[in-house]
């Protein structure tokens, strides 16, 4: 092999080397750091695995949001209207979007008593708008509050130049 | 009527892109033809100036029989707002979009006196061809100048209230100028694939366009992040969120380009690698706008949700980055050169920046694409959050640092291993320094004390090499403009280090008239006053913060707001901002007996991190205007390149 070749030859094998490590890497640290999104079926059949970070979504039902009368602490309920809730603790502020009816995200850990304890509140700034997790659960279509200004107008409700209200514990 | 004229305008635009491209691709050698194909580039630019002041024009007279103006906009609007609103959701965003490419075309003809006119006509033809693809994307799948007759409404659905802020009247903008202007290099490079020739002259050209390109789009960056740091409420400045990323990709791509440039310029190497750089950073401006606006995620800026619009993107960017990739692989082969270098060389480490930005490239695609690609092989949804992220960037930038610091004594080809004395000198002094800040700050952040020790390295390198070449009294605008921009590097990775790990941030409960301490301030809670805005109402907290003696009094005013139009709840943070460290407050919720949920965050050094990037912009518009580029511009046009087509 002419050395113009031999070098182009090991330039290969080594970018192939970086490539294939770089891709290695990425796998196992994605899934070191990927976090499961689970419907509150899920949450409450046990298919959510206990101590572990994940994600779940639902409903918060409708009177069930408890403030603690000396810090931040607060509870509630997150349902699918399907018989299924689980609760939620959580320390600290939530997302200016957080009502009782709203859909939300919740990131945190589940405890062996089914209780979610909440590191993050995740709630989206538009009122039309549903985080794209819930989407896909039955009986838990977007609100559909066509905007009474816009009559016909089918994009305002598909408007999503929303923003994600994020709090988080610190 | 118009909003008539500006469909109308922009039609023409179309058409003129449609003459301007078959005109340059085609490439004739007459000299009246290629005046032709210029003069249409003018028009394009010119017809979409007349189309965005259109839609600007029905946004400031309250047009809603505009369905864009609906549903953007309303009467209640400051006008400044309903001028930026504009280009506050999908539509009007993406005319802006054709308009700054219009201006990038038509500032490149301006400029193209030192280009061969046979050349220029082929990079107008290509400019031309993409602009095409931009205004039918516009004119077919998201036209700004639909009408909603006869169910005009009678006012407007209001613009975002998050997008009612400064940040957007200038973030916008200048990211699109970073976006678009990575047509220019791209171009170029297509255009040399097709004549099939790259030498230091090209790679003169293509600096400056990628250079002021890249500037633009580090501003917009900037700008972005600083606009979610105090608009967004919670005191966050990235989150590695996926429209974020979509501009981080394009820049990446685009720093590893001015690097290369700089190598190709200088020792002729890197041709290929310079060609496809310019390449890939277009495309991934490309995939950028396809991630936002398909909607294949909905996130923090996301605009609209359409499959139609995300088909038609997908479309055009397999055409636009399998056709200038198959050409690279027919021709690029042609271009490559070998010249030596050793490991002690500048070229190496370029090869080093290069490398590990593109790797942080893979890695930022990864962590973008992998959720949606799960998504759709499986139906689930995953999210991968900072950690993923940390775990890779943070070894990466002080890989980055520690081979920057290397750079200043560097010569291209190699370099005698004695000049590294002055650098291992750097380094002496500034371990000491990072020991020092690990044991006063924190002794569990080893990184923070690395991050520290590694920019000093830096600066102190780069200073003493720049202080050598002040008084040789030599100081070209060049190595000062890279100079500068690798002191905003090191100083944005400091702030960055510092920020992430040294912030404070608590939730409390504060009752009228208490105080809490942060970070050795003393904040106190006076009370909540009702206020209004002009489409607003907003509660109003007053803090008074002083320091720990009671000196220094500050006064602080986060507001709750609600908006009239859309009901929408939008937290203002109170920012006490200072060049060392700020002081943010937010009002959360309100509790009973008065008593509000407040959360307070200190951080420091979190304006290096905007400082930095800034200096590294101006750095890289202050090289554009080296001695160089400047007697390039002075010279007489170079006669018409001899067909060496191959």
């Amino acid at each position: 092999m002419n050395p113009k070749r031999k070098q182009r030859l090991y330039l290969t094998l080594f970018l192939l080397l970086v490539a294939s490590g770089v891709t290695a890497l990425l796998i196992q640290i994605s899934g070191e750091n990927m976090n499961m999104f689970y419907p509150p079926a899920d949450v409450v059949s046990g298919e959510a695995p206990v101590g572990e970070t994940l994600r779940a979504g639902g409903m918060v039902r409708e009177g069930s949001v408890v403030r603690s009368s000396n810090d931040l602490g607060v509870t509630f309920v997150l349902t699918d209207h399907q018989g299924a809730d689980f609760a939620v603790e959580y320390t600290g502020i939530l997302p200016d979007l957080f009502r009782e009816g709203q859909g939300i995200l919740v990131e945190g850990q589940l405890n062996a008593a089914g209780v979610f304890s909440a590191t993050e509140v995740l709630a989206k700034h538009d009122e039309n708008y549903m985080p794209p997790e819930l989407m896909d659960l039955q009986g838990m279509e977007p609100p559909a509050t066509p905007k009474s200004v816009m009559p016909g107008y089918p994009s305002a409700q598909s408007k999503a130049d929303t923003a994600t209200d994020r709090t988080h514990d610190s | 009527m118009i909003p008539e004229l500006g469909n109308f305008a922009l039609s023409l635009a179309a058409v003129l892109a449609l003459g301007g491209s078959v005109m340059g691709l085609a490439a004739p050698r007459d000299d009246v033809l290629q005046r032709a194909a210029m003069s249409m580039v003018f028009g394009q630019w010119a017809f979409s100036l007349l189309a965005f002041a259109a839609l600007v024009y029905a946004f400031v007279a309250d047009d809603f029989s505009v369905a864009y103006v609906a549903n953007q906009s309303n009467t209640l609007l400051p006008w400044y707002y309903k001028v930026s609103a504009a280009w506050g959701g999908h539509e009007g965003s993406f005319l802006l979009w054709i308009l700054i490419m219009g201006c990038w075309m038509a500032a490149f003809s301006l400029r193209s006196g030192q280009y061969p006119l046979h050349f220029t006509t082929r990079v107008l033809g290509i400019l031309s061809l993409l602009n095409l693809g931009f205004i039918c994307f516009a004119l077919f799948t998201s036209n700004p100048f639909l009408r909603l007759i006869p169910l005009t409404p009678a006012d407007g659905a209001d613009l975002n209230p998050l997008l009612q802020d400064f940040g957007l009247i200038v973030h916008p903008p200048l990211l699109y100028a970073g976006y678009v202007g990575l047509a220019i290099p791209f171009a170029l490079a297509v255009a040399a694939l097709l004549e099939g020739r790259v030498d230091a002259t090209w790679a003169r050209w293509c600096r400056t366009w990628t250079n002021m390109a890249w500037a633009m789009l580090t501003c917009g960056i900037t700008l972005g992040s600083w606009w979610a740091y105090y608009e967004l409420g919670w005191g966050g400045w990235w989150f590695w969120d996926p429209v974020e990323n979509a501009s981080f990709m394009p820049w990446l791509a685009a720093t590893a380009l001015v690097h290369s440039l700089s190598v190709t310029e200088n020792r002729g190497t890197f041709k290929s690698w310079t060609l496809l750089l310019a390449i890939t950073a277009f495309s991934f401006s490309l995939l950028g706008a396809f991630i936002v606006r398909s909607g294949v995620l909905t996130s923090v800026h996301s605009f609209a949700v359409d499959p139609e619009r995300g088909m038609y993107i997908l479309i055009f960017l397999a055409l636009v980055v399998g056709g200038s990739l198959s050409l690279y692989a027919a021709r690029a082969g042609q271009a490559s050169a070998r010249i030596g270098y050793g490991l002690l060389s500048r070229e190496f480490f370029m090869l080093i920046n290069n490398v590990i930005l593109v790797v942080s490239l893979a890695v930022v695609l990864w962590g973008t694409l992998a959720p949606i690609g799960y998504e759709a092989l499986t139906g689930g949804r995953i999210s991968i959050g900072t950690p993923f992220f940390n775990a890779f960037f943070v070894p990466l930038g002080l890989l980055l640092l520690a081979a920057l610091a290397f750079l200043p004594v560097l010569n291209w080809k190699r370099t005698r291993v004695e000049v590294l004395g002055g650098v291992y000198q750097a380094m002496g002094i500034a371990a000491v320094l990072g020991v020092c800040v690990w044991f006063v700050l924190d002794p569990a952040s080893i990184v923070v004390a690395s991050a520290v020790a590694l920019s000093a390295w830096v600066v102190l390198t780069h200073a003493k090499q720049l202080s050598l070449r002040l008084r040789r009294g030599r100081l070209p605008a060049a190595y000062l403009g890279m100079t500068l921009a690798h002191f905003g590097f090191a100083m944005g990775t400091l702030g960055i280090a510092v920020t992430a790990t040294q912030s404070t941030e608590t939730d409390v409960r504060m009752s009228p008239q208490s105080s809490v301490e942060l970070a050795g301030q003393q904040v106190t809670f006076t009370g909540v006053i009702d206020v209004l805005g002009p489409n607003y109402s907003a509660q109003q907290g007053i803090f008074i913060l002083t320091e720990a003696d009671g000196s220094n009094a500050y006064e602080l005013r986060p507001e709750k707001r609600q908006y009239f139009a859309g009901g929408n709840v939008m937290t203002e943070a109170g920012i006490a901002a200072g060049f060392f460290a700020d002081t943010y407050l937010s009002l959360g919720e309100p509790l009973e007996g008065g008593a509000w949920a407040v959360r307070l965050h200190y951080k420091p050094l979190v304006r290096w991190v905007w400082l930095g990037a800034l200096l590294m912009a101006l750095g890289g518009v202050l090289a554009v205007f080296d001695k160089r580029y400047a007697r390039q511009r002075r010279k007489r046009p170079v006669a018409d390149a001899d067909p060496v087509t191959a």
